[in-house]
């Protein structure tokens, strides 16, 4: 996909912060809009913005998909047009991903050119954070302090459909006192999946367990990663099985939401993870 | 436990995610032959050959009627008899046709998938006569009476145990662990095989349309047996395993030996064009090629013609986390991982038939990743997922539940309000349960069998950029 390089460096970005981070982490938002502003980035919130769409996507409904699409370009749309703003950040490599790579196909899809071509230019203006900071703002260290270990999962979508992997890895290698150590099967997925969590939720959780496995093989204290939805997965995960390591979203341990130290989670896991838990038992 | 290939489809998937064993046998292998594809194409420039494959794969299946009309004269040039099969039944009749009219007792096979998709040996075998796999892995799933449960290792979810008691139960083998003594007694066996049989059966891995030649890989062999020591050789090829010249054909040996196992070249390649000739010293008296459909130009109509550039090299079922957990019986059908999650509803009369195997996948991207011919399985995946839904194929309260997800994210005042509630009913409850939530009513309970649930925030990110636009006025 073609990204737009700038002549002038960006002032103002619109942040698209995405629903899950916005009700379940909004510390992820905190964090990632502190970043931008420390570093002279004007930072606008379009309070009307609610989904992508992504999960009526991912499970095969293209016309409600196409509803939330049409909402989101809508919102974000004149204020990139207007040049209002000069692009659009968001701390998701999923979300980007739906609005930057599936928008523009479901309105192929749809025979709406219009659309269709309005979300291939807002793609080119779209950026999942750590790509921002990295590869438009030229940053290596955000400045952050943290001790102790850390390993970092690259998600899915960030990794493969918007190829952006380096990125992260530089900034987290950039945190003072982080020692930085390799996930084995790194690159495996984490069984997250959306839909797929809930309608094959055996085989998600299968593939979470191995996630956790090599996660406490790493000997990591921390998992950092760039999607909240992977996060909620893994931690999930980690908490049931009674493994101490969590994952976290990068833009906290960038913006030292952490404190100065990695711990343990303070809510002690159970010795004996008694799953699989079914409602009415 | 055993995976029922025959079950339904949630009963195989608890039954493989039962059995610990097939994970460890599957990951093992999956593993190995991931590193060696990887390894193999990082030693050439890897990423051009996928291009080169792509593009010629694209130009044969679009100009596929042309080429398959060559192939059928050049073949028949050749000496070759060939034979159409729309269909299981008309494939089937046709190779039991040559069988019966060459009283062909015994049939002596090398691995195919396409004789799978026609569930041949049964057939064969209705008809009175006897049938043998001649590839190892297929030899000992034969004796163990399963299915293929990999693309190139057919019996990749079994352990040597397993095999060791496959062996001793249907060979009277002695009790022994070593491979070399267990592959020797196969190989005593199938050479007697090889020599008793009236007629060889096997797939095609590619037909070379401008000189009518089949091609066929393998590392053990018994391809070449099964070639040209039966005095007849029948041939069942799917209509898309086609190149248009001989170079396309190094090009796709080249992606098939690297990406499956690894290997630059497979110990064998055997190319029969057409029937011993006069002079020859040995090769067949007759050769069948049975060009098969079965639902491939239907496929092609329905828009998942991209599939059909696929070489059968099984990477992508390698590479697939889903693949490693649950193996390849779950999925039910000839082909499995990724590209049978495809194939295997694309190819049905209707897609609906495998509803669940477009969303056996978390859409991860490794099978893409892998794949020698650039097919974009997520896409395809997603393009079936959404077919089904067209089709009203997906479950009422999903469709109802999506519905009035995409009403209330349409309006921020619902959005808000919904935030609001979840955030409250969630920290009441997760406050009574102790931190995380455990257990979630359906149809999240899927999410809660396996894992804990984090609360709602009590402030959302909104909140917060209210707050502080309201105090920055102030100030």
């Amino acid at each position: 996909m073609h990204k737009a390089t700038f002549e002038q460096r960006p002032k103002r970005v619109a942040l698209f912060v995405t629903c899950m981070v916005d009700m379940l982490y909004p510390g992820v938002g905190i964090a990632a809009c502190e970043l931008l502003e420390k570093n002279d980035i004007e930072v606008i919130f379009p309070e009307e913005q609610t989904c992508c769409g992504q999960p009526a996507f991912n499970a095969g409904y293209r016309d409600e998909a196409r509803k939330l699409a049409r909402r989101f370009l809508s919102i974000f749309g004149p204020l990139v047009e207007s040049g209002e703003v000069d692009a659009i950040v968001s701390p998701s490599g999923s979300c980007v991903t739906m609005t930057s790579h599936f928008f523009e196909a479901i309105f192929e899809e749809s025979q709406e050119t219009e659309l269709s071509h309005q979300a291939e230019r807002l793609a080119s203006v779209t950026f999942e954070l750590t790509e921002f900071l990295v590869d438009v703002l030229g940053l290596v260290s955000t400045g952050a302090q943290l001790q102790g270990k850390a390993t970092y999962h690259p998600c899915c979508h960030l990794y493969r459909e918007l190829g952006v992997d380096e990125q992260p890895r530089k900034l987290l290698d950039g945190v003072e006192g982080l020692e930085v150590v390799d996930l084995p099967h790194g690159d495996d997925c984490c069984g997250f999946g959306g839909l797929f969590a809930i309608k094959n939720s055996g085989i998600s959780a299968a593939m979470g367990r191995a996630k956790a496995r090599y996660a406490e093989q790493s000997g990591a204290d921390a998992i950092a990663l760039c999607d909240v939805s992977c996060m909620t997965h893994i931690n999930g995960i980690l908490s049931r099985e009674g493994v101490s390591c969590r994952a976290h979203h990068i833009a906290e341990i960038l913006n030292n939401h952490l404190g100065s130290t990695l711990r343990p989670p303070s809510q002690p896991a159970p010795a004996q993870a008694d799953h699989p838990r079914r409602w009415g038992e | 436990m055993q995976v029922d290939i025959h079950a339904p489809y949630k009963d195989r998937v608890q039954q493989a995610l039962g059995d610990p064993n097939l994970r460890v046998a599957v990951s093992k292998a999956t593993d190995r032959m991931s590193n060696a594809r990887r390894a193999s194409m990082d030693a050439i420039e890897g990423q051009q050959l996928r291009s080169q494959v792509r593009k010629m794969k694209e130009h044969v299946l679009s100009n596929w009627p042309d080429y398959l009309e060559q192939l059928e004269s050049n073949l028949t040039r050749n000496g070759c008899t060939v034979h159409w099969a729309e269909g299981v039944e008309d494939a089937q009749a046709i190779v039991k046709d040559v069988a019966l009219q060459n009283s062909a007792n015994l049939v002596v096979k090398s691995k195919s998938m396409a004789t799978e998709e026609i569930h041949l040996n049964h057939a064969l075998e209705e008809a009175g006569l006897r049938v043998v796999e001649t590839d190892l892995g297929e030899y000992i799933i034969q004796l163990a009476d399963e299915p293929p449960s990999h693309i190139v290792a057919p019996v990749i979810h079994k352990r040597l145990e397993e095999i060791a008691e496959v062996f001793q139960d249907k060979l009277d083998m002695p009790p022994t662990r070593e491979p070399t003594k267990m592959t020797s007694l196969a190989r005593a066996k199938l050479r007697q095989e090889f020599f008793a049989a009236g007629m060889g059966v096997s797939g095609c891995n590619f037909a070379i349309a401008e000189t009518g030649t089949i091609c066929i890989v393998t590392n053990e062999g018994n391809g070449r047996m099964v070639s040209s020591m039966p005095r007849v050789y029948v041939v069942v090829m799917g209509i898309e395993k086609l190149v248009p010249t001989v170079e396309d054909a190094y090009l796709q040996l080249q992606a098939l030996c690297r990406s499956a196992t690894g290997q630059q070249l497979t110990v064998y390649c055997s190319m029969t064009s057409g029937p011993r000739q006069e002079g020859d010293v040995d090769g067949p008296e007759q050769v069948h090629v049975v060009l098969l459909d079965n639902g491939r130009s239907r496929m092609l109509a329905r828009g998942y013609g991209e599939a059909l550039l696929c070489i059968r090299c099984g990477a992508c079922l390698n590479a697939c986390p889903v693949y490693q957990e649950i193996g390849g019986h779950a999925y039910g059908g000839t082909y499995n991982g990724p590209i049978g999650a495809v194939t295997s509803p694309a190819l049905a009369p209707e897609i609906a038939q495998f509803k669940e195997l477009p969303h056996a996948t978390s859409l991860c991207g490794a099978c893409r990743e892998a794949c020698p011919v650039k097919i974009d399985l997520p896409r395809l995946l997603l393009d079936l997922r959404s077919d089904l839904v067209q089709q009203g194929a997906s479950p009422k309260p999903e469709a109802w539940g999506i519905k009035s997800y995409a009403s209330l994210m349409s309006s921020r005042r619902m959005y808000e309000n919904l935030g609001k509630m979840a955030s409250i009913g969630s920290n009441l409850y997760a406050g009574m349960s102790g931190g995380n939530i455990k257990l979630l009513p359906p149809p999240l309970n899927g999410w809660t069998a396996y894992r804990d649930f984090a609360p709602f925030a009590p402030k959302s990110f909104r909140d917060w950029w209210r707050d502080r636009k309201k105090l920055r006025r102030q100030a």
